[in-house]
């Protein structure tokens, strides 16, 4: 290949793949870093709601080959509660210390030679509880004689805030049409096929406590990890081994468990492994939130949405654990979603119930915001009697419009999502597909066709959490405001002229280390095979800071960004250095094809190799004031990440993209089983690097949607048990589930990032629960049926069908 | 705690000898006695398939069975999959067809796809969305894993 190709755009194949293919992966469950590993095994409460009178660990203690068990009580004694995003005084703690609020709540921990006997002791231990009546439906808690959770609360309720954008109460007043709704998403997890995995080494010597885990940021976690255990943040390591096995938001929610093994490896004084097995994730990991949502819309009559009104009562199970409530506040800057009406009223109230907890699940919150939104927007164009794409056009913004600032304070930065959405039903045939739809219900067969449109935040801005603090709260001096989104990278070349780039991203199999080495090529004038990637996580040794990891669709916007900045720092330098050496001013040299070279192309030129031999062999030949070695680090920012500002404007992202969507299906009214007939899918994420990384991002997402609109759910029954608590029960989609889907994409490079790349990592999760209830609620449309809830499990399909033929 | 039994077992055309307790999983033993890590556990009660090895030349799930059953078998595990210090033909094409993100799922996914196209050498899309069933993935949406075993068919045909 020629050293002049681009290498940015192209489907390169993946460097990660060799390893993965072949067995030689590393997990954290392949990993042995220390010798001497004991195992842990986690006793749980049975109970969903109960007050703990004592345990008795004698008979776990007498099984030979166990060295250890901690209870709450030690947890008391010896950690702090994590902090949390919400000024009620919710005491969460790494294991419950005084009542269980959930089932599968950790509450002790027994560590043993080998995990089967830790197991065996687990068994033994006996725990006392006093079961108290328990409460899982958010509606319910919050009833007056509603069995309350946290005593020192006092109510259900963990936060609430009432934001207001514009005159709300104007746009209804003015209305020509209002319609309502009430919607119920439900709780779901992407499950990974990875469980969560630490490992802990507590040195009573050095005082340093060192953890492996396949946890992948927000390193935010990390202080938070250090102030509850009471160790100085730089005591505490953080290591992520090289392979993480998916996490898709799930593993952010790892932390708790961190603390409760380093807690049990300090006072245990062994280096203590526990791996969760597949029913404590169900059980006890973490998932989104079940959502009730009661929307209304205000509209003229020529299909001109003038406003919204959002009512929500998200249920964060027995605790609030951070970063929730961001299952309310994270689409801050997007609620609006690609429409341009100005006036919003979202009243966010966020619950707690004895369910299991919550937190990031791909599509973090914005599979909610586009199911209500999009179905109200059917519910508008049915109401006037319009066509759902027609007044889908009239309400986009308009590309002209670009940067908009949306009236909740996002930015969103490029696009055109009229061409998208053009686009998308251009693919689908739109006009045809109608027709067809048509003769298939002359026919009696219930055809129908669905759109979602969506605007795509990536990259979170760290400071939109604290849109769930009241403004007067956020006043006090004592508050300290928060923002941000850097990511960081090292490019270095050794005394051979071989580079090295270097990160600390915490991938769970994006392919980080391919994109980077495509970008680092790109910039060098090399191939991607010359470039060597380290992505391995240790917060020892790599430039991080609070926002740094995988998650909230990073990487292909802030940690692209950073290993291009790095990688030109770089450049400069080695322009620099050849101009002294060629004794020439750097302006007449360029870095083209992997040497620096007279711009004019007369004149000799030095390649990387022979610089780096110089660089590194002579430093006399530097010019003065030149720092020796060459490698470069950039840690770059987004600067348009801002606080919360005093009307609860944030720019609660950083790139925004755009995604629509058309489905059609059929659904048989017999078993109730929905086809996917046409499933066309168009994506703005800017700068696409790798076509084939970004297309797998986006048929992952979309599963991930579709397990959550037909198939998934932890459910729990009113006692708050969980019903689905193995895979038998927990339907994930297989291979016979999968649509065919039409890929496309629009590009509207990002004019904040220096490749122009956004985040992609989330994509259609957001949009199938919307763009499949749409279609589902048209095909039963001559039924009068409309989907409100998911999942549209055949049980519940069918006692829609049945209840409308008997009507 | 029963007192250890001895098992023989072939693995990748190994022979090795270990001992472990009766209810020693055969996953385990696999990956703690036998050093072969390849082998993943994501549900351990048979579900997922993440762990899916073959036994005398079936596909079978290593986390539903003890060691103690595999005294006398023929193991091949994905450490074994690469013939003559070369990629399968089948890893080839899921390296080709990005059959894999995180890469969990995929020594059982890649071990299942041969137990499939041993028995059916042509399978049609269908056949082979139904034969991969057996494992589940949650990066890929299976497109580059169908596409994947499609080309591979092929190739050894």
């Amino acid at each position: 290949m020629s050293r002049a190709e681009r290498w940015i755009g192209k489907p390169v194949k993946r460097v990660e793949d060799a390893r993965l293919l072949t067995g030689r992966g590393t997990y954290i469950d392949d990993h042995p870093p220390v010798a001497g590993l004991h195992h842990a095994a986690i006793v749980r409460s049975p109970h969903a709601h109960a007050r703990i009178l004592g345990y008795d660990l004698e008979a776990a203690l007498a099984v030979d080959g166990v060295v250890g068990a901690i209870t709450g009580e030690d947890v008391l004694r010896l950690t702090k509660p994590f902090s949390v995003g919400v000024a009620a005084p919710v005491r969460y703690y790494c294991a419950a210390t005084d009542k269980v609020r959930f089932v599968g709540e950790p509450v002790a921990v027994v560590v043993a030679k080998t995990r089967y006997v830790a197991e065996d002791a687990a068994d033994r231990v006996r725990v006392r509880y006093e079961p108290l009546p328990a409460v899982t439906d958010p509606e319910t808690a919050l009833e007056p004689d509603a069995p309350i959770l946290h005593d020192a609360v006092g109510t259900n309720l963990a936060g609430h805030r009432r934001l207001v954008y514009g005159d709300p109460d104007r746009a209804f007043r003015e209305a020509d049409v209002v319609i309502k709704e009430r919607f119920r998403f439900p709780k779901y997890s992407s499950t990974p096929i990875e469980t969560y995995g630490v490992i802990v080494k507590w040195d009573p010597l050095d005082g340093v406590c060192t953890v492996w885990s396949n946890f992948m940021g927000p390193f935010i976690m990390h202080p938070l990890t250090a102030r509850a255990l009471g160790v100085p943040e730089n005591k505490l390591r953080f290591i992520v081994p090289p392979d993480i096995g998916g996490s898709f938001g799930i593993k952010t929610s790892i932390y708790p468990y961190i603390a409760l093994i380093a807690l049990t490896a300090r006072l245990t004084g062994v280096s203590v492994k526990w791996i969760e097995d597949r029913r404590e994730h169900l059980l006890a990991s973490s998932s989104g939130t079940d959502r009730i949502a009661d929307r209304e819309l205000a509209a003229k009559k020529d299909g001109t949405i003038l406003g919204m009104r959002f009512r929500w009562l998200d249920n964060v199970g027995g605790y609030i654990r951070s970063p929730e409530p961001g299952c309310s506040f994270r689409p801050t800057g997007n609620f609006v979603g690609p429409y341009r009406f100005r006036h919003l009223e979202v009243d966010a109230s966020t619950v707690m119930t004895n369910k299991s907890l919550t937190g990031p699940n791909r599509g973090y919150a914005c599979g909610h915001l586009y199911f209500e939104t999009e179905g109200m927007v059917d519910r508008l164009a049915d109401a006037l009697g319009m066509d759902p794409a027609e007044v889908r056009r009239r309400n986009l913004i308009p590309s002209a419009e670009m940067p908009y600032r949306t009236p909740s304070g996002g930015l969103y930065d490029s696009g055109d999502y009229p061409k998208a959405f053009a686009k998308a039903l251009e693919i689908a045939k739109y006009a045809e597909l109608r027709r067809e739809q048509a003769t298939a219900r002359a026919a009696g067969r219930y055809v129908g066709i669905g759109l979602a449109l969506a605007v795509d935040p990536s990259v979170s801005n760290m400071g939109y959490v604290a849109a769930a603090l009241d403004p007067q709260f956020r006043a006090k001096p004592e508050y300290l405001p928060k923002s941000g989104a850097v990511d960081s990278a090292t490019v270095k070349i050794d005394p051979l002229g071989r580079v090295i780039t270097i990160v600390g991203t915490a991938p769970q199999g994006q392919g980080h280390a391919t994109v980077v080495s495509q970008i680092v090529a790109d910039e060098l004038g090399l191939t991607p095979e010359e470039i060597t990637v380290v992505d391995e996580m240790d917060t020892f040794t790599r430039v991080w800071s609070i926002s740094s990891g995988t998650y909230s669709s990073r990487f292909g916007s802030v940690g692209t960004s950073a290993v291009a900045l790095a990688a030109r720092k770089l450049k400069a330098k080695l322009v620099e250095y050849a101009a002294h050496l060629m004794d020439v001013p750097p302006d007449r040299l360029e870095f083209r094809d992997g040497a620096v070279r007279v711009r004019t192309g007369k004149g000799p030129s030095y390649a990387i190799k022979d610089l780096a031999g110089r660089a590194h062999w002579n430093t006399e030949s530097l010019p003065d004031g030149m720092e020796p070695g060459l490698q470069a680090t950039a840690v770059f920012g987004f600067t348009g990440s801002k606080a919360v500002d005093a009307e609860d404007r944030v720019n609660s992202s950083n790139t925004y993209g755009f995604i629509a969507e058309v489905m059609a299906v059929e659904v048989d009214p017999e078993t109730a089983a929905v086809k996917i007939l046409r499933y066309v899918t168009i994506h703005d994420a800017g700068t696409i690097i790798n076509p084939m990384i970004a297309e797998g991002q986006i048929y992952g997402g979309a599963l991930h949607g579709l397990g959550g609109a037909l198939y998934e759910e932890l459910a729990y029954d009113a006692d708050g048990q969980l019903l689905t608590g193995t895979f038998m029960d927990y339907l994930v989609p297989t291979a016979n589930e999968a649509p065919t889907i039409d890929i496309a994409h629009v590009v509207s490079p990002s004019p904040l990032t220096p490749l122009g790349s956004k985040g992609l990592g989330e994509s259609s999760s957001m949009t199938v629960p919307a763009v499949i209830a749409n279609a589902v609620s048209d095909a039963l449309s001559p039924l009068g049926i409309r989907i409100t809830e998911l999942p549209m499990t055949p049980t519940r399909l069918y006692e829609l069908i049945k209840k409308a033929r008997q009507a | 705690m029963s007192d250890p039994v001895t098992v023989r077992v072939t693995v990748n055309g190994v022979a090795h000898t270990g001992r472990c307790e009766p209810r020693k999983l055969l996953v385990d033993f696999l990956r703690e006695d036998l050093g072969l890590t390849g082998t993943h556990v994501g549900c351990e009660h048979g579900v997922c398939g993440a762990c899916t090895i073959l036994f005398n030349g079936e596909a079978a799930r290593s986390c539903i069975m003890l060691a103690v059953q595999a005294d006398g078998a023929e193991l091949l595990t994905i450490e074994g999959l690469m013939q003559d210090g070369r990629l399968h033909p089948l890893q080839e094409a899921f390296r080709e067809h990005h059959g894999l993100q995180c890469g969990f799922c995929t020594p059982g996914m890649l071990l299942t796809a041969l137990d499939l196209l041993r028995t059916n050498p042509s399978p049609t899309e269908d056949e082979i969305r139904e034969g991969v069933s057996a494992v589940l993935c949650r990066c890929t949406g299976y497109h580059g894993i169908i596409k994947a075993v499609e080309a591979a068919a092929q190739k050894m045909r």
